[in-house]
C-alpha cells in the first residue's frame, strides 16, 4: 500500500513560507467592545476561527483526525476518508486531503449553502448529498451505511477523540495564555461537542471555578447550521453531558438579528452559529452585570459570514 | 395532496414522515397539518404569524416563496408540499444543481 509521508517541517535557513498545517490553529481573540460598552467590568471576547486557512474553527479537528490517520495509515492514495459532515468539517477534509494527497468523500445534506457546495468542488472533494429533511443525522446515517466498504476510512467526527483532543490541547491553552488565565466564563455552542468537551476539560484542570456554558438550539427544529439539539438529535459519542456547568438555548431568530448587530456595531461578519454563541455569551454577560459582578467571558466564532451571505435575513 | 414531514418533528406526527390533507392551495394545506397537529405552529411561524425565516415550504421542487402567488398558490391532489430547514441557503432547487464530485 502507498503511504504518505507525514508533512517535514522544513530545515530553519533553508525552507521559507508557512505550510498549510503550521497555520492551523492560533487565531484572534478578538474583543466585542460595541455590544457590552454598557456593561461595566465585563469583557466579551470571541475566538475569529475563521483566521483557519479552510475558514473555519473545524481545521482543528479535522487536522486532529487526518494526522492521527496518517501516522496509522488509514488513509493513502487507494484509501479514501469518508465521514458526515453539515459543512465545514468537510470543507477541512477536502482541504488538507487536497494538499496531503488523499481522496475524500462526504456526506452532507443537501441543503448546505451553495457557497459551501462550490468550495467542495473546488478543492475536488467527492459529496455523496442525503437528505435535507433528515439534516445532518441523514449524512451520519448514510457514512455509516457506508463505512463497511473497506475502500473508506471513516474519520467519524462526532465519535473520534481527536475531535475534542484538538481543543483540549490547542484552542483552551490559547484561550488561557491570551487572556492571561483571566477568563471566568466560556460559551461554545454544541455540534460535534469537540469544542466545548475539549476546551471545558482543560480550563476546568487549571481553574475549576471557570464557569462553562454550552449553547445549543431551542427547538430539533432550526436554522442553526452545524448545532445539533441534543434532546431529539442523534447525540455524539465523545459528548459528556455533565461536563457543562449550565446550558443556554438559542432561538435562530435571536442569532440572525446578532449576526446582523455584530456586522453593524463590531464590523464583524459572523456566521450563523457565532451569532448564536455571542447571544448565549450576551446573556450571560448581561446576567454578570446584574449581579455587579466582573466578567471576561470567551466564546467560540467557528465561522464567518462569507458562506452565509445568501441566506434571506441579511435583507429582512 | 401529501405533505412531507422533516424528521425533527415527526415526533409530533407518531413517526410518519409524510400526512395527507385535502387542500386547494398550500395555504389551505398548512392550515390543515396545523389543525390536525397544533404544536407545529410554533415551529413554523413566528408569534405575530409569519413563516419563520428558515422555515423552506418546497411544491415539489419550488420555493414557495418564489411561486408568483405565493402561500396562495393552487395544489393538485398528487402534489407534495416539503417542510426543510434552511440549515444555510440552499434546498431542494440548488439540490438539482449540486456539484456531484
Amino acid at each position: 500500500m502507498a503511504t504518505i509521508a507525514a508533512p517535514k517541517s522544513g530545515s530553519p535557513g533553508t525552507t521559507l513560507g508557512t505550510p498549510l498545517l503550521a497555520r492551523i490553529g492560533n487565531t484572534p481573540l478578538v474583543r466585542l467592545e460595541h455590544l457590552t460598552a454598557d456593561l461595566p467590568g465585563i469583557q466579551l471576547l470571541g475566538k475569529a476561527e475563521w483566521h483557519n486557512p479552510g475558514g473555519s474553527v473545524k481545521d482543528r479537528a479535522a487536522a486532529a483526525i487526518v494526522l492521527e490517520a496518517l501516522r496509522n495509515e488509514q488513509v493513502c492514495p487507494g484509501k479514501r476518508l469518508l465521514d458526515a459532515t453539515s459543512g465545514n468539517t468537510g470543507i477541512a477534509y477536502a482541504m488538507l486531503g487536497a494538499a496531503l494527497g488523499f481522496p475524500v468523500t462526504l456526506c452532507m445534506p443537501s441543503n448546505v449553502s451553495p457557497e459551501r457546495k462550490r468550495i467542495l468542488r473546488a478543492y475536488g472533494a467527492e459529496v455523496l448529498w442525503t437528505d435535507p429533511a433528515e439534516s445532518s443525522d441523514g449524512a451520519i446515517r448514510k457514512a455509516r451505511e457506508l463505512a463497511a466498504d473497506p475502500q473508506y476510512f471513516y474519520a467519524d467526527q462526532y465519535s473520534n477523540p481527536s475531535t475534542w483532543r484538538a481543543h483540549y490541547s490547542g484552542t483552551a491553552n490559547e484561550i488561557l495564555e491570551q487572556t492571561g488565565s483571566r477568563i471566568t466564563h466560556f460559551v461554545a455552542g454544541l455540534g460535534t461537542t469537540g469544542t466545548f468537551m475539549g476546551v471545558t476539560r482543560r480550563l476546568k484542570e487549571v481553574n475549576p471555578k471557570i464557569e462553562c456554558i454550552s449553547m445549543q438550539p431551542d427547538s430539533p427544529f432550526h436554522g442553526l447550521e452545524g448545532l445539533k439539539h441534543m434532546a431529539t438529535a442523534i447525540v455524539p459519542a465523545i459528548y459528556d453531558p455533565g461536563l457543562a456547568d449550565r446550558n443556554v438555548e438559542v432561538e435562530t431568530e435571536a442569532a440572525y438579528a446578532m449576526a446582523k448587530r455584530l456586522a453593524r456595531t463590531e464590523g464583524l461578519l459572523v456566521g450563523i452559529s457565532a451569532a448564536a454563541a455571542v447571544a448565549a455569551s450576551l446573556r450571560i454577560a448581561e446576567e454578570q452585570s446584574a449581579l455587579g459582578k466582573e466578567a471576561v467571558i470567551v466564546t467560540i466564532l467557528p465561522d464567518a459570514a462569507d458562506k452565509y451571505l445568501s441566506e434571506r435575513f441579511w435583507g429582512e | 395532496m401529501t405533505i412531507e414531514i422533516p424528521t425533527p418533528l415527526r415526533v409530533y406526527t407518531a413517526n410518519q414522515s409524510a400526512v395527507a390533507v385535502d387542500a386547494n392551495t398550500v395555504t389551505e394545506a398548512v392550515s390543515a397539518l396545523l389543525a390536525r397537529y397544533p404544536e407545529f405552529k410554533k415551529h413554523l411561524y413566528t408569534p405575530d404569524g409569519k413563516l419563520r425565516s428558515f422555515v423552506n415550504l418546497y411544491l415539489n421542487d419550488e420555493d414557495v416563496r418564489y411561486l408568483p402567488q405565493g402561500e396562495e398558490s393552487a395544489v393538485q391532489p398528487s402534489d407534495t408540499l416539503s417542510i426543510i430547514p434552511s440549515i444555510a441557503g440552499g434546498g431542494l432547487a440548488v439540490q438539482a444543481g449540486a456539484p456531484s464530485a
